[in-house]
């Protein structure tokens, strides 16, 4: 044994390779339940994988029998049930860990210098995820499947001049048809998961190189023992590999929970409308995405146009932060020009355009959280009330919009106003989160971080 | 051969230009791909005109049929249906239909060639979903009492008259497109082609 070992490692750098990452890696000795999310989102990737290999085995990528080819995995082929099941909540819950993920990086800062390229990384991975997902969603073509690609991929042809051009591109035809299923099967296995399975390889490196951020979001890589060595740091192998086997352990049961009992989770990861055929002449009632996708969907229903004149001053305020937080006069002068192009388009072009630049925006507004925290602590442990606040409305304001996306917008379901409305609340909050970030972050009252980390 | 001076000058412009070079190459190589994600042949094939039988329409009544696989809906329109059609005026966004899309034939108060006979792509331009016709008028609608009969798309709300026309302060920024067509007698019509005008 000891002898293939030399053998390989005088060829590939296995020992060294094993140390960095896992035997000599240093984690903070303070990890808590948060830190659980990334290895069980690997974990789901491999599920994902394996269960898809096994059923495109099975599967038609042809509108003609792409419906019943499902059917059959799911009735007749042996325990195509659990495979694809396996398969249609791992997607739900795909997005439950990311989302997760995602509000520990909130919570504790991990987004913060030195770590921006493994949040930014993070953030490409989570739209190439909703890519995934939603070209996945087009394959069983139910109804649901057919009229969510029919809404979303219109959603290009919004853009100006080539907005046309390039939805017909995407679709490889005039609407939603067998071209567009087959390539987006084309897509869905082997394009984005090979995209995927590169970036979580290249965010795990970035990661390894800076090390990782924990809940007192300090530094251990400033106290180091006499070997060098972190001293609140402990090897990533053993400690945090037998560590994550608990929480896959728990994981597991509550995946195959929902597998078994409610594999459809109440019409929430699996639609109702979806059990119908594809159907081109006949909308359903309420086009619906799956649940990960309504509180964008609710961005994109909110604006109308007599909300340009609330974007405009949105923007106003943002153009302000700016030219309050940037220390060049050409960043300041970028501002005044990008805020004034912004509001004059908003005047120029439709609403329904600003309805998908906002959703698009939405998502890009993560992309610069390492540089709108103006904060000296990344802990949410020791920051003022300020960021908690905004924190606690900012995951307020999400999950209204999640709700309100599987509405209809003219109805009444909170109370007082319009679906929409509150939408628009719902949307101001979310922006606001993100533009007044870099002020309410700097003037807020902060604790003094420790020097090593804490454990309750 | 004695000179072994490196001219960085030299090899800077060679990397530079061997770099462009390699560039255009990718894109030349990249063009089949890209453009064979484009609609074929057969895919435009099957957007030819279609022929549409109207001879048992009757008056009220509307038939869907499929053109490029979007419904195109047929609709025969009552003397009081086009009555309507000019008290509305005052609640649509683009009575003129100056911003919509439609045949030149088509910019008329009544959409149409023919008054009577409406031809529509039924698609909401909003994001596409597929309106239901509304043709009851006043409250059995549902639509409020002085709904004058037309078409509501379900996905996100947007109303249109009995032309296809878009209410203001909706999601739809247009009013439905009408296809290019002509009659090729009474009782047909071709859709997809009008022959330049018509």
């Amino acid at each position: 044994m000891e002898k293939l070992v030399t053998w390989i490692d005088n060829r590939f750098p296995l020992i060294k390779v094993w140390n960095e990452h896992l035997a000599e890696y240093y984690a903070p000795k303070n990890f808590n339940f948060w830190y659980y999310m990334g290895s069980l989102a690997m974990l789901v990737l491999v599920i994902q994988i394996v269960t898809g290999i096994f059923l495109t085995m099975h599967y038609k990528p042809d509108t003609a029998t792409a419906f019943a080819s499902v059917e059959y995995i799911m009735r007749d082929v042996p325990w195509g049930w659990l495979i694809r099941y396996m398969h249609s909540v791992g997607g739900s819950a795909f997005f439950i860990l990311v989302y997760l993920h995602m509000f520990r990086g909130l919570l504790y800062g991990s987004f913060r210098e030195p770590r921006e390229l493994v949040w930014l990384i993070g953030c490409v991975i989570f739209v190439a995820l909703m890519a995934e997902s939603f070209m996945g969603y087009l394959l069983p073509w139910g109804n649901m499947s057919y009229w969510g690609a029919q809404v979303i991929i219109s959603l290009f042809s919004a853009i100006p001049w080539v907005g046309e051009g390039l939805s017909e591109w995407i679709r490889g035809d005039f609407v939603v048809s067998d071209a567009t299923l087959n390539r987006f099967f084309a897509f869905h296995v082997i394009l984005v998961p090979l995209l995927l399975a590169l970036l979580v390889f290249l965010h795990i490196v970035a990661l390894h190189a800076v090390g990782s951020n924990n809940p007192d979001g300090i530094e251990i890589k400033k106290l180091k023992d006499e070997n060098g060595i972190p001293k609140d740091g402990i090897p990533f192998h053993p400690y945090y590999t037998v560590k994550d086997l608990v929480g896959i352990g728990v994981f597991l049961i509550l995946y195959f929970a929902v597998i078994f009992f409610v594999p459809e989770f109440f019409g929430w990861f699996l639609e109702k409308d979806n059990f119908i055929p594809a159907n081109p002449l006949q909308t359903p009632p309420d086009i619906v995405p799956l649940w990960y996708f309504t509180p964008y969907y609710s961005v994109l229903r909110a604006v109308t146009d007599s909300f340009i004149i609330v974007l405009a001053v949105m923007v106003a305020v943002a153009v302000l932060v700016a030219l309050w937080a940037a220390r060049g006069l050409l960043s300041k002068a970028a501002a005044i020009v990008i805020g004034g192009a912004f509001i004059l388009g908003l005047y120029i072009l439709e609403a329904k355009f600003w309805g998908v630049m906002m959703m698009g925006l939405s998502i890009v507004v993560f992309f610069l959280l390492p540089w709108l925290d103006k904060s000296p602590v990344k802990s949410i442990r020791y920051r003022g009330w300020m960021y908690k606040f905004a924190l606690f409305l900012f995951v307020i304001a999400f999950i209204i919009l999640g709700y309100l996306g599987t509405k209809n917008p003219s109805h009444i379901d909170l109370a007082f106003f319009q679906n929409v409305t509150w939408a628009q609340i719902g949307l101001v909050v979310y922006f606001a989160f993100f533009i007044l970030m870099p002020v309410y972050t700097k003037i807020d009252k902060t604790k003094p971080e420790p020097d090593r980390v804490t454990t309750k | 051969m004695a000179d072994h001076r490196i001219d960085k000058g030299r090899r800077r412009f060679l990397t530079q230009v061997t770099t462009g070079v390699g560039l255009v190459g990718g894109v030349v190589a990249a063009t089949p791909f890209v453009l064979s994600m484009t609609p074929s042949e057969r895919a435009r094939a099957a957007g030819a005109p279609v022929e549409i039988d109207i001879s048992k329409l009757e008056p009220g009544q509307m038939i869907t049929e499929e053109w490029r696989g979007k419904p195109v809906w047929i609709v025969s329109r009552t003397p009081e249906m086009l009555e309507g059609l000019q008290s509305v005026e005052p609640k649509l966004a683009d009575p003129g239909s100056e911003q919509s899309d439609q045949p030149e034939y088509a910019q008329n108060m009544h959409r149409s060639v023919k008054p009577e006979i409406l031809v529509l792509v039924g698609i909401c331009t909003h994001l596409g979903c597929a309106p239901v016709e509304k043709f009851a008028v006043g409250p059995k609608s549902e639509l409020g009492a002085d709904w004058t009969g037309g078409f509501f798309c379900p996905c996100h709300g947007s109303k249109f008259d009995l032309a296809g026309r878009v209410y203001a302060n909706v999601p739809a920024p247009t009013n439905l497109v009408v296809p290019p067509y002509k009659f090729l007698s009474d009782t047909l019509i071709l859709v997809g082609e009008d022959g330049g005008t018509a």
